[in-house]
């Protein structure tokens, strides 16, 4: 029943993938040139390119409604790109057809045949490949022990749990051994504990089996744990791919520095720059100093960016002690705000400018005698390092 | 404490009653009578199966019952394949041009009057000089039940998750695999469904099948209805009593084969 063209031709495409990724391991798994998709007159995907080297854990993170799960779908052959390339291993894949490609998904809501056990999903895909017998039960055995669902391989899908249901629908596409494994929010439909964990398991998956690993995630913190590299979408397009540190630390532009954790944003003017020093006037009439690594400022109105928990507060000014007036910078205010999360508090502090500041500062003693109330006068400073400018 | 769901109150037993009285009284009278040893319909002289036994002695009432049988076979059978099409077509097709116009032609013989659909059927089959007969009883029953059967396969389908036959592909099956081995045994209740509802409203209808049935190929209704203007005999609240097992029996089975076909809806539905 199950033809022989579609083993034949992923056979043709696993050697191509082969040639091409064993003498040059720089030369990208999966490139996407310029793909574009629309939906009528809406851009899902706009003129993105992208490079993906073997061996990644990539994540999509992006707001939903971003397009990142409609370039995982094309990467999948559900949607057909209206521009652009996707080369794997070299070659185009836009002929190929979704059974034909060397790729497989995991979906959101794990999709399992519901009229089959749990061994006959994870069998599914083996079979159609043509594998023998004996073939097909040795490689379950191996999937349900990967995964820890053995027992679990008469059951039907719904007699489990949702975690289970998760760990089969993760089996049943890694069966296949693909080239490159897709998974769509795969933890979105578990509870916080069991993601957690889940994330850890992700991440030895991947490093034992060596395979590629795109995840689309909406949740930055998933994303950040598990990817080596970020790619973060908005309205079709990559914003900024970077490693976690470099999309935290120094943000592409100023929606991915408010899309990837919390920052405090103050808008302003260079006035000087000399030392790779920049002094910026802030809109509030104040003045930031900030290191400025890449010298290719062209515009004047910028915007400077200070991570909560960069800004430090004390009670009394920070440069009678610390004797290096130039270089910080201190803002005077009263806290507003007190929330205690456990492992840090945040601050609010309404500055006498009239702006907004938020600190986070981590909790590190149990018996906390120094605390800080609302209504008390602070000082917060954060040095010119921790600061990041961004052009608009 | 809650009130307790389906407490007993005089009044509610009384509504109960009359409620099941009103539909099911006139059945189980038929049915009583049908055993009725009596020549008389209306006077009980026992009971005997002497009524049962005249029906299967009775040559042209048995081949009327044999050819009914055979009409609501074959055509519920080839409109629950035209049936089930349509609604994979509704369903998953492609967005094609009417659509709107053709989901909505599919479902104009729900409501259409039988008289009117049985009228312009027999003009057609006069116009083309069809011999009337098995085959021309057998298509007017499928363009009347084919749209039952769209419309049960049709909510079945739509309610089962898109991604699952995806997901076949993504496992490498064709398109065409994909719904063989994932989607049809999915909604193969809601076609078995689909299948005994149009059986029974082949069984049971009169209008159209005595608008285009040809001399000597009568369906046990036309049949029953043709007998019943010459007076009532016993003899037929035999027949009826047998067709309502027959249909009682078909029922359960379709309401069966629903309740499994929701409940694996519901397994299948994304979380």
């Amino acid at each position: 029943m199950s033809g022989q063209s579609p083993e034949i031709d992923t056979a043709k495409i696993n050697t191509a993938v082969a040639q091409a990724t064993a003498p040059a391991n720089d030369t990208p798994l999966l490139r996407v040139e310029g793909v574009s998709k629309k939906f009528g007159d809406f851009r899902a995907v706009d003129r993105l390119s992208l490079d993906i080297k073997a061996g990644e854990f990539f994540a999509l993170l992006g707001p939903s409604g971003c397009g990142k799960t409609t370039l995982l779908r094309m990467l999948a052959g559900f949607e057909t790109p209206d521009e652009g390339r996707i080369l794997l291993g070299g070659r185009d894949i836009a002929p190929v057809l979704p059974h034909e490609r060397p790729v497989n998904m995991m979906f959101q809501n794990y999709a399992l045949f519901p009229h089959l056990s749990v061994r006959d999903n994870i069998a599914f895909g083996l079979k159609r490949a043509g594998m023998a017998g004996a073939a097909i039960d040795t490689r379950v055995g191996e999937m349900v022990a990967l995964v820890k669902l053995e027992g679990m391989e008469k059951r039907r899908p719904d007699q489990l749990s949702g975690g289970q249901k998760q760990r089969v629908a993760l089996a049943r596409s890694l069966a296949r051994r693909p080239k490159v494994l897709l998974l769509d929010e795969p933890l979105a439909a578990l509870d916080k504990k069991l993601r957690e964990s889940t994330q850890l398991e992700l991440m030895e998956l991947q490093r034992r089996l060596g395979m590629t690993f795109i995840v689309v995630t909406h949740d930055q913190e998933e994303a950040m744990t598990m990817a080596n590299r970020i790619g973060v979408m908005d309205a079709g397009r990559l914003e900024q791919v970077a490693t976690p540190r470099d999309l935290y630390e120094a943000p592409a532009s100023r929606w991915v520095a408010q899309f990837v954790g919390d920052v405090n944003l103050f808008d302003g003017e260079v006035t000087s720059q000399e030392d790779h020093r920049l002094t910026i006037a802030t809109r509030d009439g104040g003045s930031i100093v900030v290191a400025e690594p890449r010298d290719l400022i062209g515009k004047t109105m910028v915007s400077v960016a200070i991570r909560p928990e960069k800004v430090r507060l004390s009670r009394r000014d920070p440069a009678s002690d610390a004797g290096t007036l130039q270089a910080v910078n201190r803002l005077e205010g009263v806290v507003t705000d007190v929330s205690y999360l456990g492992g840090s508090t945040v601050y609010k502090i309404k500055l006498d400018s009239g702006a907004v500041v938020r600190s986070s500062i981590a909790n590190t003693a149990r018996l906390d005698i120094d605390t800080l109330s609302a209504g008390r006068r602070v000082v917060a400073w954060f040095t010119p390092d921790d600061c990041m400018v961004l052009e608009k | 404490m809650a009130r307790r769901v389906g407490r007993i109150s005089p009044f509610n037993i009384t509504a109960l009653a009359l409620g099941m009285a009103f539909l099911y009284l006139p059945i189980v009278i038929l049915v009583i009578y049908s055993f009725n040893a009596s020549r008389l319909v209306t006077v009980w002289g026992g009971w005997s199966l002497r009524w049962y036994h005249e029906f299967f002695n009775d040559r042209a009432m048995l081949d009327a019952a044999w050819m009914s049988l055979r009409v609501a076979a074959v055509s519920a059978t080839i409109a629950t394949l035209l049936g089930t099409l349509a609604a994979v077509g509704l369903v998953r097709g492609e967005r094609f041009r009417g659509r709107t116009l053709f989901s909505g032609m599919l479902y104009a013989p729900l409501v259409m009057p039988e008289v009117i659909s049985g009228l312009s059927l027999l003009l057609l089959f006069v116009a083309l000089n069809a011999e009337r007969g098995f085959w021309t009883v057998t298509i007017a029953h499928t363009t009347l039940t084919m749209c039952f059967v769209t419309v049960v396969v049709q909510s079945r389908l739509a309610s089962l998750d898109r991604s699952l036959e995806e997901a076949a592909m993504d496992l490498g099956c064709d398109p065409v695999q994909a719904f063989v081995r994932v989607t049809l045994p999915l909604i193969l209740p809601a076609i078995a469904a689909g299948w005994m509802l149009a059986f029974t409203l082949s069984l049971d209808d009169v209008v159209i099948a005595s608008f285009t049935t040809g001399p000597g190929s009568a369906t046990l209704p036309i049949r029953i209805y043709s007998e019943v203007r010459l007076g009532v005999k016993p003899e037929i609240n035999a027949i009826c009593t047998m067709v309502i097992a027959l249909i009682a029996v078909l029922i359960v089975i379709a309401s069966l084969a629903a309740k499994l076909s929701s409940s694996e809806a519901k397994s299948a539905a994304p979380l």
